[in-house]
């Protein structure tokens, strides 16, 4: 293999598993060691400088940072990443004085359509370099889904206001209960750009015999979650359905346990396993005693006199296919009427841009979806840009917020004269950790404890009131013990061969295997000769030649623990810990200087 | 010397022994000397050896003197016997225990300090007499722990770390051990794991006495230029003999050598050791062509590793003294007081 390249910002960018799976590069390490430190304030900040709602997202992120966490290969459970992100939040002082303040206007003015995440975040990087940013909302807040959708009892509404505040104070014109109805009009109101966040708003409808006549009992989840967000629907029937096996679903059943719902149950076509929710909702939603059933496959609404009855279901089984895909086929089984008073359906979630006239130069695709440059947010028509939901179909709020950074720093390129193709790179501090012989000014020790749980709010009392938050999130003593979990995987393992003797004191210590001095060959065959094999191919290899024996070190990054031992224990100061905070760049410097990293 | 424990934590992927342990499970507690030390790597080979070799840790006892080295058995095996003997009377401890319990698997750990100089009688005597053991020096050419004076074994003309000459001829423990009758003499590197782990389980597996010198070079005190016993020194002066496969059970010789190449040596236990020669001249079954051999090599400055010298037919002392099998303590009191007509008729034999 030829030596790694560590100077390529990815290389070591990678190995912070957490951070690179964050679709804002959040960095993670570096936050959940100031919470150690009780530095919430700063713990905060590095969040809102990545991921713009940090409140928000430490209870409702999708975390894709957690499957990817290196302690979940290392034991059972990852880092509680998402619910430490939330003890800072909860724990940190006053911030606004550390918001940035609102800047003097550049004169460009951009349109922002929906007052979701992404428009949000859009306008959290314009503002504060001079753009006058307009947003406009059909609905008289700002928030988007994260306001009407996302239950209170998840998500209250004071965390929504906070966030969303810290934006609409840079200076932003937010225009509420305002639907932009045609395109063809904004565009001709010469603002310099338009950004479209409009979301996925429409719920899929499930068409099968009886959908018509029973319809006063049938309702589309994400409209009637809203409605119960709006204080419009306060109460549904004793028995109720839950149609679909999405994290959508499992905020209906919930909150139809809230609202008067005694027997409420969620139907699936798929097997448990296979449901598109996260663990954790449906762990939640089980915990609320509401039964999963799955494999049924509903083929009716039952009604009598206009009124439903129940839905009836064929039991179907999976049956995989050569190539292994998954077909769900009648298992021969009586069909089953399930009754009910009540139908929630929650099988999907669509785009629909019926405001957009398909001549305005914005080409839209075989499935009626603009046509938009995952990179640089652009659409075909060189002043807008799409971003969030609207651009690639329903998605999560952390994929919003960094649709949000990639369009807004387009934006600010195409309005300075730039390419907007050229991507600039991150900005990357190295600095190493050592202090004395074996002082490091991370803490190397590896703790052994197992994830901890976060407290709920006792069942009786969560479900009587729709407004009540149940995770009662982290403590700061619970919070401290999660975050010594953390592998610390930014503080990197650098290797200087020039230095090294070849004395082996790295391989013997090295609790995890990582080391080996071996014979240089091709990458697969290396992988089977290293001190314990290497068969997590997503994990490089860091490769050092220039050894005096001609041999060359291999370090499988798949399992390091960033003890540090190896550089403890080497004579020579080959093996150095070096912290490589990675920041991402965004449009303009949003925030006053990020603040002073924990070294 | 490290201020955090080693982690609990080991590769998801680790080969699991015959008995389910890993690697892991035959450490001790972290070593406390210096970052670099060639005695690191040679616990590593223990903890390796034994690993391969599926030995349970309650069989083994480990004694040494003092010394660095001598203070190894500390960082491998943490579930085995072990004593910390005084200076160089290692042997003797070793001797003592062997001949009151002859089930264990006896490790003597030891110096060239240790060995060489205060404990030179004591080594010579261990040997001679055959104790079945695994006596492996940690060879550095100096006493590491007092601050790198030289030792016993430090070659004439070396040169210290701060620039003396070393005036005083060397004493080879391999040759001393071959001219005292060891059945098993090898002398590897610290640096050089693939031949060390082998040799250390072929000394393990042996019957009678097994003599290993290891080469470990002092990163604190002789690796300098002008030491013979530096990484640098020992890499370009190395002239192995041969390797070897250690190859328990009944598991065929799977080792892809060159047909002609390879020559098995059957021990007592059944264990098989796979030669691969490197000199086609070595016989390791002839102990005074391996004396001339190493004195001619040494002459030229080449460090000769490898397997040196083994018979596999060798007896140990409990043979040449007929003792009971049974570990004394073991022993009742009718085992040993047989009675008054026993004692008659041996009054009888007498008379
Ligand atoms: C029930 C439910 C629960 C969810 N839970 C989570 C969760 O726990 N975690 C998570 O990460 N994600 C969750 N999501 C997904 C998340 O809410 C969305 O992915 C995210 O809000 C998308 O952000 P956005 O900015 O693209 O659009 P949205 O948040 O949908 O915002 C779009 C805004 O645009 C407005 N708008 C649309 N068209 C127009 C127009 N023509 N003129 C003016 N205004 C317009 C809308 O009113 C809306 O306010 C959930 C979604 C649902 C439905
Ligand atoms: C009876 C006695 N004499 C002298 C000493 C001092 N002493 C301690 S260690 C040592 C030499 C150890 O040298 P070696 O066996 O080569 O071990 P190393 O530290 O080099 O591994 C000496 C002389 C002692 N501890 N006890
Ligand atoms: S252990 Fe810490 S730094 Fe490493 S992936 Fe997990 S959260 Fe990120
Ligand atoms: S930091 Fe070094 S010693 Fe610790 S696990 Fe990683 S490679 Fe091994
Ligand atoms: S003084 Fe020498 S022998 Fe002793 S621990 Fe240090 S390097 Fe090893
Ligand atoms: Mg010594």
């Amino acid at each position: 293999m030829k030596p790694t390249d560590i100077a390529a910002p990815d290389y070591f960018h990678k190995v912070v598993d957490c951070q690179w799976a964050c679709p804002a590069h959040t960095p993670v390490p570096e936050y959940i060691r100031l919470i150690a430190e009780g530095r919430y304030s700063d713990a905060y900040m590095i969040n809102w400088k990545s991921n713009v709602f940090p409140g928000i997202l430490g209870r409702t992120c999708d975390r894709p940072c957690e499957p990817a966490c290196r302690r979940g290969r290392v034991e059972k459970d990852p880092v509680a990443i998402c619910r430490l992100k939330r003890v800072a939040a909860d724990y940190k002082d006053d911030v606004s004085h550390r918001m940035p303040k609102p800047a003097p206007k550049n004169g460009k003015r951009v349109a922002l359509v929906g007052g979701g995440p992404a428009s949000l975040a859009v306008a959290r990087d314009l503002a504060p370099i001079g753009y006058h940013c307009v947003v406009f909302d059909q609905d008289p807040q700002a928030g988007g889904m994260m306001r009407t959708q996302i239950p209170k009892f998840r998500l209250p509404n004071a965390v929504i206001d906070e966030e969303c505040n810290y934006i609409l104070n840079l200076g932003i014109e937010f225009v509420g209960g305002t639907r932009i109805d045609s395109m063809k009009k904004l565009l001709s109101e010469n603002f310099d750009a338009i950004f479209v966040g409009s979301g996925a708003p429409r719920g899929r409808e499930l068409e099968i015999p009886g959908r018509k006549e029973a319809a006063k009992n049938i309702h589309i989840g994400i409209d009637w979650l809203s409605s119960v967000s709006f204080g419009h629907i306060s109460q549904i029937g004793k028995r109720v359905i839950v149609l679909g096996g999405g994290n959508t679903a499992m905020d209906c059943c919930r909150t139809a346990r809230r609202l008067g719902g005694e027997s409420v149950k969620v139907i699936v076509r798929s097997g448990f396993e296979e449901m598109k929710a996260s663990p954790w909702e449906k762990e939640d939603a089980l915990h609320e005693d509401i039964p999963i059933l799955n494999f049924m496959v509903p083929k009716a609404f039952t009604h009598d006199n206009g009124k439903l009855t129940g839905v009836t279901f064929e039991k179907v089984k999976a049956e995989y296919d050569a190539k292994g895909r998954r077909n769900l086929v009648p298992t021969g089984e009586a069909d089953e009427t399930v009754p009910c008073d009540d139908v929630l359906v929650a099988v999907g979630q669509e785009n629909a841009f019926p405001w957009i006239e398909r001549d305005n130069g914005i080409e839209f695709d075989k499935w009626d979806m603009p046509k938009v440059d995952p990179k640089t947010m652009a659409s075909s028509n060189p002043k807008v840009f799409f971003g969030g939901d609207a651009a690639f179909g329903p998605k999560n709020i952390i994929w919003a917020v960094a649709h949000g950074h990639d369009a807004a720093l387009s934006i600010h390129k195409m309005l300075s004269g730039e390419d907007i193709k050229e991507r600039p790179l991150p900005e990357v501090t190295i600095s190493s950790q050592k202090m004395g012989i074996h002082e490091w000014s991370y803490d190397n020790d590896i703790s052994g404890d197992k994830r901890f749980r976060v407290p709920h709010r006792e069942k009786v009392i969560a479900l009587k009131d729709i407004k009540a938050e149940v995770e009662l999130g982290f403590d700061p003593k619970l919070g401290f013990a999660e975050a010594q979990r953390c592998l610390n995987c930014d503080v990197q393992t650098v290797f200087a061969s020039q230095l090294c003797i070849e004395c082996d004191a790295c391989v013997d210590i090295c609790p995890m295997d990582c080391i080996t001095f071996t014979e240089n060959g091709e990458e697969a065959d290396l992988r089977t000769r290293l001190q314990a094999p290497a068969k997590n191919l997503t994990q490089d290899l860091y490769v050092q030649d220039g050894l005096k024996t001609g041999r060359v070190m291999v370090k499988d990054e798949d399992v390091c623990l960033h003890c540090g031992l190896c550089a403890e224990r080497c004579p020579t100061g080959a093996w150095d810990m070096q912290k490589y905070l990675i920041d991402m760049t965004n449009a303009g410097t949003p925030c006053q200087q990020p603040a002073r990293s924990a070294a | 010397m490290t201020y955090i424990a080693k982690p609990k934590f080991h590769h998801p992927g680790l080969p699991k022994n015959e008995l389910g342990f890993t690697h892991r499970d035959y450490e001790g507690k972290v070593s406390t000397l210096c970052a670099g030390c060639g005695h690191d790597s040679i616990t590593a080979s223990i903890i390796e050896a034994c690993f391969e070799l599926s030995i349970e840790p309650h069989r083994v006892a480990k004694i040494s003197g003092i010394g660095c080295s001598s203070k190894t058995p500390d960082y491998f095996l943490g579930n085995s016997h072990g004593f910390n003997s005084v200076h160089g009377r290692m042997p003797s401890v070793l001797t003592g225990a062997n001949l009151a319990n002859r089930d264990l698997i006896y490790l003597g750990v030891s110096g060239d300090g240790d060995s060489a100089s205060i404990g030179f009688g004591q080594f010579a005597h261990a040997i001679r007499r055959g104790v079945n053991m695994a006596y492996i020096v940690e060879n550095n050419g100096v006493y590491g722990l007092t601050k790198g004076q030289f030792s016993a074994t430090a070659d004439r003309g070396s040169k210290s770390k701060r620039g003396v000459t070393n005036t005083d001829n060397a004493i080879d423990l391999v040759a001393i051990a071959l001219q005292l009758g060891a059945s098993f003499v090898a002398r590897s590197f610290s640096g050089d794991k693939t031949q060390l782990v082998p040799l250390i389980e072929a000394a393990i597996t042996h019957k009678g006495a097994s003599f290993i010198d290891v080469i470990s070079p002092c990163v604190a005190f002789n690796n300098h230029t002008g030491s013979t016993k530096s990484f640098d020194y020992v890499r370009e002066h190395n002239d192995a003999v041969n390797r070897l496969d250690v190859i328990t059970g009944r598991a065929p010789i799977t080792v892809d050598y060159a047909p002609g190449t390879v020559q098995v040596v059957e021990q007592h236990d059944g264990t098989r050791l796979a030669l691969r020669k490197l000199d086609a001249d070595y016989d390791v079954h002839d102990r005074l062509a391996a004396m001339a051999f190493l004195q001619k090599h040494a002459a030229k400055g080449q460090v000769v590793t490898g397997l040196l010298y083994v018979d596999p037919e060798a007896d140990d002392l409990h043979t040449h003294l007929n003792t009971v099998e049974q570990p004394l303590n073991t022993l009742e009191a009718k085992d040993l007081c047989p009675g008054s007509a026993a004692l008659e008729k041996f009054n009888a034999s007498l008379r």
